[in-house]
């Protein structure tokens, strides 16, 4: 019981930040229309900026979390501005490769900056929380709680504030939205801080319990494609609901089958249902 | 005229390539040269899925991982020859290619891509985690030089590069041919638009199929090749990045064009061999060169120089639109 209790525990952990890296994914998707291959090296930027702020100026791990959101927000907005926005013309193709070369940039950057080598975040929070026979590292608690507030924060500023109505509206319809006065250049720069914040702060709070090296993106955003295609591309609730599935199914798939083949399940899963149906689980049109 | 020009143009690039190993300063020179070649065969092929179906495949590495390691996995481990097993690599890809194909096709423009790349993915951590078959991350060692057929012996790296040149230049031929043919329009015209193609009376699952496993072919033929030549295989071969790479060669030569690839998986890396300092850093400068290229010059440099050599010609057609059959004359 406690076995399966502490497999529980891991799927949330996976879960809340696969969430909040699909989140951003999909808002911007619901903007773009097309997949940003790049968020996935906003949130290895996330981790370093942190690992930076954190271990060379000395900044408490919290403060590490807020700069390395205001960053990876800027470099988000600064790669829409730069590259999306005069390619938003172009066929899907163009954003697609455009993303990528953004993704290399990034990476290779991150590497002349700080060497290829594996980095360790610190973090405050490394005693163990016993409740009964179940033993909680405080740092998993903090993931699970933190990315669960951010996603409900996220929620009310989306569906009872009139800016984020903005973002929904023009994921929607773009051209409606325009006609009811809502600034485009405003909401498509406004959807990428936000999407950049998420995944700055999602490789934040995941870093300590792994790694930070510049690749530590690829499989994360891999499988936030996975999530989103799974939930619907564009859909907010499909990519809580998605992230928290693939979370579980690593976790449960890590314990009971192989943890040599964990990474796969994802794919596997993707691959499966997409050959069963091809629209997706919660999608209505096809793709 | 046009018609003779290309001709000319393609015998020159032949002879030079030819004489290359005479103009060569040294050995290393030779292996740089060999290994672009594999990848521009490589390349050849994503250019017949991505750029004439437009059908953005980010699981070709992938695939150009299974032929190497068809080559690795036979020769090493179980004693076949060389050659029996580089006759396999491209169509042991191609099988695969079928069953991916059959269900990744299904989906569209950038799902497809996404479902690609999972399979990339699942490609990759297949080779890297099945120790039992593919030697896990330790890779392969010690595969065995191509043997000698009656007089041609390919111990030297000349013979080599020889061996890898006549494999592009049947690649290149090949694909000529296709596109070329009322296939290669058939694969252009649903590249520009699937609706139109179908209501043309074209099958698209049929083409789509087609191009896919005929590009994972060359992908599987030139990751044959590398094994033969490198003689050590990792699972590395088969990450993404190899992919981005390819994409990269592409589009710097002139996407949808027979002579862009070859430009950009020659070109490139003879650029990094200069620049020796971007050797790890390259993609510092080559990612946002991509994303300016995308901007300001999504025909690449091939496409880019026909459409200027159109609008010189002042044909009555339109010359904005995407380069169709013209380029390939190129």
């Amino acid at each position: 019981m406690e076995l399966f209790l502490q497999q529980v525990l891991n799927g949330l952990t996976l879960g809340g930040v696969y969430s909040l890296v699909a989140l951003g994914l999909t808002l911007v998707y619901g903007i773009l229309h097309v997949p940003n291959f790049a968020h996935g090296a906003f949130y290895m930027a996330g981790a370093y900026s942190a690992f930076f702020l954190i271990n060379r100026l000395g900044l408490n791990y919290w403060w590490g979390m807020l700069g390395a959101a205001a960053t990876v927000a800027l470099i988000s907005v600064l790669s829409e501005r730069l590259v999306f926005h005069p390619l938003r013309k172009a066929p899907y193709l163009h954003h697609m490769i455009a993303s990528i070369g953004i993704l290399l940039f990034l990476e290779a950057g991150a590497q002349a900056l700080w060497g290829a080598d594996f980095h360790r975040m610190e973090t405050p929070y490394t005693q163990l929380l016993t409740f009964g026979s179940l033993t909680l590292p405080a740092q998993r608690l903090l993931i699970i709680g933190a990315a669960f507030t951010l996603v409900v924060l996220l929620q009310v500023f989306l569906t009872r504030t009139i800016t984020g109505a903005t973002i929904v509206a023009m994921a929607q319809n773009r051209e409606g939205a325009a006609l009811v006065g809502i600034d485009a250049t405003r909401v498509a720069m406004l959807t990428f801080a936000i999407a950049g914040a998420l995944a700055g702060m999602a490789a934040v709070l995941y870093a300590p319990i792994n790694l930070v090296y510049t690749s530590m993106g690829h499989l994360v955003i891999t499988k936030a494609f996975v999530i989103i295609v799974l939930g619907g591309m564009g859909s907010v609730p499909g990519a809580i609901v998605g992230g928290l599935i693939i979370g579980f199914a690593e976790a449960f798939g890590a314990f009971y089958i192989s943890t040599d083949y964990k990474d796969i399940i994802a794919f596997a899963l993707l691959v499966l249902i997409l050959s069963v149906r091809p629209q997706g689980l919660f999608a209505r049109g096809a793709h | 005229m046009k018609r003779f020009n290309a001709k000319i143009g393609w015998t020159v690039l032949l002879l030079l390539a030819l004489a290359f190993p005479y103009m060569a300063g040294n050995d290393y020179h030779l292996t740089v040269m060999s290994t672009a070649y594999i990848y521009a065969i490589a390349t050849v092929g994503l250019n017949l899925i991505t750029g004439y179906t437009g059908q953005f495949n980010l699981a070709h590495s992938g695939f150009m991982a299974v032929g190497a390691y068809t080559v690795g996995i036979l020769t090493v481990d179980y004693g076949v020859p060389f050659w029996v097993a580089f006759a396999l690599s491209g169509f042991v890809a191609a099988a695969i290619g079928v069953f991916v194909g059959l269900v990744s096709l299904r989906l569209k423009t950038h799902f497809f891509s996404i479902f690609t790349l999972c399979v990339g993915y699942i490609m990759f951590l297949l080779i890297e985690k099945w120790e039992s078959l593919t030697h896990g991350t330790g890779g392969i060692v010690g595969i065995p030089a191509p043997e000698s057929i009656g007089p041609l012996d390919f111990s030297e790296p000349r013979a080599q590069y020889y061996l890898v040149l006549f494999f592009l230049v049947a690649s290149l031929w090949i694909m000529h041919r296709i596109v070329h043919s009322l296939l290669g329009r058939t694969f252009m015209a649903i590249r520009n638009s699937d609706d139109l193609a179908q209501a043309l009376g074209i099958p698209l699952m049929r083409n789509k199929l087609l191009a896919f496993v005929l590009s994972v072919f060359f992908a599987g033929l030139a990751g044959g090749l590398y094994a033969g030549y490198v003689r050590f295989l990792g699972p590395g071969i088969a990450g993404v990045e190899n992919t981005f790479d390819m994409t990269m060669y592409m589009l710097v030569g002139g996407i949808g064009t027979l002579l862009g690839p070859l430009l950009g998986a020659i070109g490139v890396p003879w650029l990094t061999q200069y620049l020796q300092v971007l050797q790890e850093y390259r993609f510092v400068v080559f990612g946002p060169v991509l994303v300016l290229l995308v901007i300001f010059l999504p025909h690449g440099i091939v496409g880019t120089w026909l459409n200027r050599q159109r609008r010189k010609a002042a044909s009555p057609a339109p010359v904005a639109v995407a380069p169709v059959k013209e380029v390939s004359h190129a």
